[in-house]
């Protein structure tokens, strides 16, 4: 198959078709509009159906049902309209419905601005809506990773009745690089959607799509089973790049954009004859503990330094797997700024001048 | 013996949990027999509220979709958009439908969305204990106003049928009352009428039903069917809003 040279945004709507999605929901909002007028024009050619919502927060509600009918379908955002569509994200990992959700990061809070940022990482990690749960979190650093990210994101979130979200910025979106649609290196068993709500013929048990547990046992056995599904996520479907790692003095975390600016900063270094290491969670959720963890017992680490375009997030959980056993440093950008690589390389020079003295 | 009575295949044997002399359970029969009547049980799929219907998926014995407050016809437009030879319905009540999920009735409407809509408008919020909902009327004493509502500070009681009938999108609006039997028996013709509609591909289609909370209201029930029909309906007048097509 042949490459084409898309923008990112139009790329990942293209790979939601081509995983078969045929239903998007959407609300306009910059950077990611390209998705939704992708999806007006293309979902009719397949006999798919698209609808400008009236609010964000109706169109996560169109893909709860669409996804409770037993749909592919997708919906995508921008961080405040990411935050209204919080509820419904709630609601479908309570019902424990696939679907999947794009997040074109831009800079906050509130309004903010439009420019590229990873200031929602929190949201998009730790919940976002209220009570228990976890999405499945991709993020891809390239367009061709996106789409990958995007075919292979809708079979995680059927494998797993989980939604699913591809968190990239501003810069994916916009940009535009050659790309390839190619069928998924793995083949998954996706099981039969014989939950969906799609009319009681008595043939299987009456479908009820719900969250709502008024008993407080039942509920916590709900979320403890959730939970469960949880840890086969997390034990299954963990993804994550070391660059340059082995020999590396001081191994900096960075995801999406960030990764790719902290690759050229790896060359800068190699120049000045500094090695610097890279570890790129590619899924923020579930978290690559166990590969920061092995790092850490190397003798050559000195040190682990979080890159991202937020006040600190990322770092959070960078310093979880690391646990002590080794500092861990925080450099950052936000507000839409994207950080200069030599900004970042001297960052790294201060922490290596710091932790060899 | 000829058996005259029965209960509707639509409903399942789950005793209802509604109060005592609470119209929700007449409406959910009606709904049901309805859905009988037309033979599309097996083809039907509701949505189920925030509110006192919140358990209604436990009451249709049909596939059900609960929704978050509110949003009910948004789900309803995501299900009716995947399965379009389905019938969708949601059962909303004014708190649900009126006052949170304002936007998503009123869109759902402007598309022509092809579902239909049973509205419980009991004027007070029934399930969160009988606060001041959209459709309070005037001078009604609720727990957030104490003092009767007063327009002033309020605003006014809405009449969603008569909003909604303005939309190009409607197809056929209707307000009834389940106060008496002859009006229980128009209702159940509406709501049989709202589902044809759906069938027959017309697009949007709502029943809004007066319907009472004694508990509430502080009333008997007898009390409160009187009071439906002496205060409500001069607010809310009865009949067809919008029947196009």
């Amino acid at each position: 198959m042949s490459k084409v040279l898309m923008k990112g945004n139009e790329a990942i709507a293209e790979a939601a078709i081509q995983a078969g999605c045929r239903y998007f929901f959407g609300y306009p909002i910059t950077p990611q509009n390209e998705i939704p007028a992708y999806m007006a024009k293309r979902l009719p050619e397949v006999g798919g159906c698209f609808i400008q919502a009236e609010s964000e927060v109706s169109a996560i509600n169109m893909v709860y049902g669409a996804a409770g009918a037993g749909a592919r379908v997708m919906t995508s955002s921008s961080s405040p309209g990411i935050s209204l569509k919080q509820e419904g994200l709630s609601y479908i990992a309570g019902a424990e419905l696939p679907c999947v959700v794009v997040n074109m990061v831009r800079g906050g809070p509130g309004l903010g601005g439009i420019q590229p940022a990873q200031s929602d990482y929190f949201q998009a990690t730790k919940g976002g809506g209220h009570g228990d749960y976890h999405l499945v979190v991709l993020a891809p650093s390239t367009i061709q990773e996106a789409v990958d990210l995007v075919m292979e994101g809708f079979d995680i979130a059927d494998q797993y009745r989980n939604p699913v979200m591809i968190l990239g910025d501003g810069m994916l979106g916009q940009m535009m690089e050659p790309v390839e649609f190619r069928p998924l290196s793995t083949k998954r068993q996706l099981p039969p959607k014989t939950w969906a709500t799609t009319g009681y013929t008595g043939e299987r048990p009456r479908n009820i799509i719900n969250s709502l547990f008024i008993d407080p046992q039942a509920l916590e056995e709900h979320v403890r089973r959730i939970y469960q599904k949880y840890e086969e996520i997390k034990k299954n479907e963990v993804k994550v790049e070391c660059y340059n790692c082995e020999n590396a003095e001081i191994i900096v975390a960075a995801y999406g954009t960030t990764a790719r600016i902290v690759k050229s900063v790896i060359q800068k270094a190699k120049h000045e004859g500094i090695n610097v290491g890279l570890i790129r969670p590619i899924t923020l959720w579930p978290f690559p503990t166990s590969t920061f963890e092995e790092w850490t017992q190397r003798e050559h680490v000195k040190a682990f330094m979080a890159v991202e375009m937020s006040m600190g997030q990322m770092v959070e959980d960078v310093r979880l797997s690391v646990n002590g056993r080794k500092p861990v440093f925080f450099y950052g950008r936000t507000g839409g700024m994207v950080p200069e690589p030599n900004a970042i390389l001297s960052e790294v020079k201060k922490v290596i001048g710091g932790v060899s003295r | 013996m000829t058996k005259v009575f029965t209960r509707p295949k639509s409903l399942t044997d789950k005793p209802f949990h509604y109060c005592p002399g609470c119209t929700h359970g007449i409406v959910h029969r009606l709904v049901a027999e309805a859905i009988d009547e037309l033979g599309i049980r097996e083809k039907t799929i509701g949505v189920a509220p925030v509110g006192c219907a919140v358990f209604a998926y436990e009451y249709f014995n049909c596939d059900m979709q609960e929704a978050a407050h509110g949003r009910a016809p948004a789900v309803a437009t995501g299900i009716k958009r995947v399965l379009p030879d389905r019938v969708v319905f949601t059962y909303q009540g004014d708190g649900d439908l009126a006052a949170i999920g304002t936007a998503e009735i009123v869109h759902a409407a402007i598309r022509g969305e092809n579902i239909t809509v049973i509205f419980i408008n009991n004027a007070i919020y029934g399930m969160t204990g009988g606060q001041m909902a959209p459709t309070t009327l005037i001078g009604q004493v609720t727990a957030t106003t104490p003092y009767g509502r007063d327009p002033g500070k309020a605003g006014y009681p809405i009449r969603m049928s008569e909003m909604l009938a303005t939309l190009e999108g409607s197809a056929y609006i209707e307000r009834v009352s389940v106060h008496d039997i002859k009006h229980i028996n128009q209702a159940k013709r509406a709501i049989k009428k709202a589902f044809e509609t759906q069938l027959a591909g017309k697009g949007f289609s709502m029943v809004e039903v007066l319907s009472t909370c004694p508990t509430n209201w502080g009333m008997t029930p007898v009390e409160a069917l009187k009071w439906l029909e002496q205060n409500m309906i001069p607010y809310y007048p009865l009949g067809v809003k919008k029947e196009g097509k």
